[in-house]
């Protein structure tokens, strides 16, 4: 069964001159219980606006404008304020972006997740809250006793582990991972990806990674989709993903990603740059900067959602095209 | 490899520790960061050297030392035969002023500049957000060369934007940072550095910033500088990848030393160093097919204050043996074009 399934979600944001924004249209995607997505994108196509929706966190800006958010079956966005501040943290939770600062930095750390702890009952007595808290550190790999010290006097990778223990304090089933090893250094970044891996597993925890790292998508995500302009470009399972790439997009951001294994290897990246929300184009969002456009088509009409195998689609004009030649 | 335009002999960079009453008191010792703990390497003319490192590797310090804007506890820097440390600040003996044609102190300093350039790391943050493209531009050349005549610098700024793929450059000239894309920013910061035509340009992680569809175009940038202008690039990452992608050699840091340096691809192919293995296991490949066996070392480097005894590398090393926590093993050839600093690296001439 699906721990979490969108349905169509759509996504504006209002700007100061009342324009509607599109940042997230149409967008579906399903996890099954203790599986991993990773959602990959550029800066600016809408995967933390996706999240920050499947939270109900958006900005006062941002409305969702269609779709459904189901968790273990249950609406998420038919549910009350209240309803919904139950589900967070113990149902679905989230490592925000930057946790290297988001941790309150004249607080010890344990105090942090003790508190927690308490906001969402889970422990009543502050005493089992501070013996969980340190349970959670070394679950992460923290040495209990630090947790009386300050963030300050953590390392980077320290922090980041802290705040994924504070994320796992309320044992959710679906954990959000807002570019979790952005800004740390590749050895430290390993070390985080390892432990998401581990604790996936151990704690049988749906895993939903949002990055614009392919290279950390590869290493441990089992389903991958590529999002471009606010729209899904492409979706499926990460081996068919990374060799049977079918958007001009994805193929053309394998090419531009270094492989440590081919040193000295060709890269091409994609010239132009992604488009702005008040400018999308009104045919296929990547035909500017796309080389296989079809003329007269893919700059007016939307491309549509094309299966190609069980499990794997991407909406690409081309693909429609050559399902009719067949 | 030509005859070198930077060289680098046996630096050190020690920081000391705040030193209070207390510890005055109870006669503690003085600490020190040790950033640089006896670093030697040579780049050639128009060689581009990738200097790789995680935070606390002390790359940052050693890039400061290269561009005067710190001077080393020992040992010396060589920039184009001449004592570095004392051109950037200006205070180069005689002859040596001589071979550069300047006297005052002023105008050493400014001739060190000229020769050596940065480009920092966020195309967000290093630039004015109030100057024109032009006036970023112009700046430096009004600075250096005083009452430039104005055709001259219209072509110099032209040149170099233009070399930077800002192609017309009058289309960007009148334009301001915010107008422009993170990639255009970056070429702008290029440009900048490239405008008075330096030797040496010293790139710290340049597209870290940048999004991974925009990065190639960035290196490749670089790398054709390199062949236009023929201009000595050091790249400062941590990022193994990247490095392969275009840097020709190799030097591997590790808390204040190099531990490791060749030729890239071999470097990258063939690690010899256990931690340079480390680092190269750990690195993503874009493809769940090649899934490796990753070598994840525990921990993060350790306080460069107090370095660990014999190899520094020994409490995280996969390999590490006895003998490791007595011996500090020297960078030994190992090889042609390669030098690792390990007992037990493969191919190392052991004295013995």
């Amino acid at each position: 069964m699906n721990s979490l399934e969108v349905k169509n979600l759509s996504v504006e944001y209002l700007n100061e001159k009342g324009d509607h924004l599109i940042a997230v249209e149409n967008l579906s995607f399903s996890i099954p219980q203790g599986k991993s997505l990773g959602l990959v994108g550029e800066s600016g196509c809408g995967k933390t606006t996706v999240m920050l929706s499947l939270m109900r966190l958006l900005p006062e800006a941002g409305r969702i404008t269609s779709g459904q958010v189901f968790l273990n079956g249950l609406d998420l966005m038919r549910i009350s304020e209240k309803e919904i501040q139950k589900i967070r943290w113990k149902e679905i939770a989230m490592v925000f972006q930057g946790a290297m600062n988001a941790l309150n930095p004249v607080r010890t750390v344990e105090s942090q997740i003790v508190e927690a702890l308490m906001v969402h009952e889970i422990l009543s007595s502050k005493a089992d809250a501070t013996k969980r808290a340190g349970e959670l550190l070394e679950l992460v790999g923290i040495p209990s006793k630090r947790g009386k010290q300050y963030p300050f006097q953590f390392s980077g990778g320290m922090r980041q582990r802290a705040v994924i223990a504070m994320a796992l304090s309320c044992s959710p089933k679906v954990l959000i991972a807002d570019e979790p090893t952005t800004a740390l250094d590749v050895m430290v970044q390993a070390q985080i990806t390892d432990l998401l891996q581990r604790l996936q597993k151990e704690m049988n925890l749906s895993l939903v990674l949002v990055t614009h790292d392919l290279g950390v998508v590869a290493e441990i995500c089992d389903d991958v989709l590529v999002m471009y302009g606010g729209v899904m470009a492409e979706h499926a399972d990460s081996d068919s993903l990374f060799n049977r790439a079918s958007h001009p997009y994805t193929q053309r951001l394998l090419q531009a990603f270094p492989d440590i294994a081919n040193p000295g290897s060709k890269l091409a990246s994609i010239p132009g740059v992604p488009p702005r929300l008040n400018a999308l184009p009104p045919g296929c969002r990547f035909e500017p900067r796309c080389d296989l456009r079809i003329a007269g088509l893919c700059e007016k009409i939307q491309p549509p959602v094309i299966q190609i195998s069980e499990g794997h689609s991407a909406s690409c004009h081309l693909l429609a095209r050559g399902d009719q030649h067949d | 490899m030509t005859k070198p335009i930077l060289e680098v002999k046996d630096l050190y960079k020690y920081f000391p520790v705040a030193h209070s009453m207390m510890d005055k008191i109870l006669r503690r010792p003085h600490l020190e960061v040790k950033a640089l703990d006896g670093v030697s390497f040579s780049v050639g003319k128009a060689e581009i050297v990738a200097l790789v490192g995680e935070s606390g590797s002390g790359k940052t310090t050693l890039s400061l030392n290269i561009l005067g804007l710190q001077s080393p506890t020992r040992g010396e820097a060589f920039f184009n035969d001449l004592p570095l440390g004392k051109w950037a600040v200006g205070k180069l003996d005689q002859k040596d002023r001589r071979r550069i044609g300047v006297k005052s102190r002023r105008s050493q300093t400014l001739a060190f500049r000229r020769r050596a350039q940065m480009i920092f790391q966020d195309p967000y943050e290093s630039l004015n957000p109030r100057q024109s493209i032009w006036e970023i531009m112009a700046e430096p050349l009004e600075i250096h060369f005083p009452g430039i005549r104005e055709d001259v610098k219209e072509r110099k700024v032209r040149s170099a934007l233009e070399d930077c793929g800002l192609t017309p450059a009058e289309h960007f000239w009148d334009r301001y940072p915010d107008e422009l894309s993170g990639g255009q920013r970056q070429r702008v910061v290029i440009a900048s550095a490239l405008v008075l035509e330096p030797d040496l340009l010293l790139a710290d992680e340049p597209v870290s910033m940048l999004d991974v569809s925009i990065r190639a175009d960035i290196l490749t940038l670089l790398r054709t500088i390199r062949d236009v202008r023929g201009v000595t690039i050091l790249y400062t990452t941590h990022d193994l990848a990247t490095a392969g992608y275009f840097t020709d050699r190799m030097i591997v840091m590790y808390l204040g030393r190099i531990v490791e340096e060749g030729p890239t691809i071999e470097v990258l192919t063939s690690p010899k160093h256990p931690y340079t293995q480390a680092l190269v296991s750990v690195a993503p490949a874009p493809n769940p097919r090649k899934r490796k066996q990753r070598v994840i070392l525990k921990g993060e480097l350790p306080n460069a204050v107090q370095i660990p005894s014999g190899c520094r590398f020994h409490p995280r090393c996969p390999i590490a043996q006895e003998r490791c926590k007595q011996e500090d093993p020297s960078l030994t050839d190992a090889g042609p074009n390669r030098r690792v600093a390990c007992l037990f690296a493969e191919g190392i001439k052991r004295n013995e």
